[in-house]
Formats: C-alpha cells, structure tokens, sequence
C-alpha cells in the first residue's frame, strides 16, 4: 500500500522532474536488532517510483563496515544523502538517523530538491559564512514524527 | 532542519545529522532533549546547543559562534 496519496505524489513527481543530477539514497540498515529498519526501507521505496534520479542503495551497517566509517553512521537505519557529479559519486554530507516519518519525511524531500541542483535557502552572506568553516563540524539536529 | 542540512551542503567541513529523538533515546538522553527541534553543535570552540526554530541569521551565528551582524 502506498504511504504517500496520489496527489502528495503529483507533487513530489513534478518537483523530483526540476532535478539537474541523480542523487542516491545510501541507506544504512542491518537485518537483526533493527526495529525500525524495514520501516525505514518502505519509506524510502516511495521514491524512486516517482523519479529515475532518485536511487536507493542499501549498505549493510555489519558487513559494510568501510563504508559505514566513511560515511560516518554509528547507528541504523541510517540515510546518507550522495550525488552523481561528472560520472563520480560525491557525498552531500547530509544524514537522517531514524525513521524519516512525518516532519522528517519532508526533511528528507528537501535534501534530495537541493542536493539534485535545487536553489539554496542561504542568504549570500550567511553562504560565505559557512563557506569560511575550516575545521571538522557536526550539526544534530534533533526531532520527533510529529 | 534544512538549514543544517544546507549548511552541510555547503561547506565539506560540515556534517549534519537529522535524528530522530524518540528512536535513539540514549542520545536524547546524552544531549538533554527535552524539547524539539534541538540543534547541539560540536567540533567548534565548544559545544553549542540551539533551542528551537530560529531566524536564520541568529541560527548560523550562533552555530558557528560567530559574532552578530545586527549588534
């Protein structure tokens, strides 16, 4: 059964259509002690249906773990939001710990709209603020479904 | 949380995690959530917390602890 209605659907396909490159879902998951995750994984199953730029991949936290180093994750389900630039994947260093649901649901839309080329919310001076970070940051932000 | 996320984007630097509180309640716990959205901060001069939806200058100010542009 479809999570999303067909005309949150409409909206999602002709917004996912404006996209300038393929973005791909690196989606963190583990098969045991992981409530969640299967939840996770139908969440996300939602999107590719509706644009052929946006991939899933799934990498196992247990198995995989180089790439769960590389890409920071210490926990599932996990999202790692990455891109096709110039026939290279890049990483947009954009995550979700959790079960995007709910408010996290648009969260996660958002991020794929501006990792895919969409336009940026930074003002242009609070863009080179950001732009001057030198060292190692981490942002969390944390949020609840509703 | 799009601008965390954004301002990911951004700069390689920056890494931003959207997490959901009520899964991981270890790290609500660690970070003392008690109300959402809370935006803690690590890797600058110290740990930053932010409490709430704020403006974005205030928020990118505060984040980065940089001086304010209105003061």
């Amino acid at each position: 059964m479809a999570l999303i209605t067909p005309a949150d659907q409409e909206r999602l396909r002709e917004a996912f259509a404006e996209m300038e490159r393929p973005v791909r879902l690196l989606f963190f998951t583990q098969t045991l002690d992981c409530e969640t995750c299967p939840q996770t994984r139908q969440i996300l199953d939602e999107l590719p249906p509706l644009s052929d730029r946006v991939t899933i991949e799934e990498v196992n936290f247990v198995l995989d773990a180089d790439r769960t180093k590389e890409y920071g994750i210490d926990r599932v389900p996990a999202v790692a939001i990455a891109y096709e630039d110039a026939g290279s994947l890049k990483d947009s260093r954009i995550r979700f710990l959790g079960t995007p649901a709910g408010y996290e649901f648009i969260s996660l839309v958002q991020a794929i709209l501006l990792v895919g080329g969409g336009e940026s919310v930074l003002s242009p001076d609070n863009r080179a603020r950001v732009a001057a970070v030198a060292q190692p940051v981490r942002i969390q932000v944390f949020t609840t479904p509703s | 949380m799009s601008l965390a996320h954004e301002m990911a984007f951004a700069n390689p630097n920056i890494t931003a995690y959207a997490v959901e509180a009520t899964e991981f309640p270890d790290l609500a716990r660690r970070y003392r959530v008690n109300g959402v959205p809370k935006t803690v901060v690590d890797g600058g001069k110290a740990e930053v917390e932010i409490l709430g939806a704020i403006p974005q200058d205030d928020y990118i100010e505060q984040a980065l602890q940089l001086p304010s542009k209105t003061s």
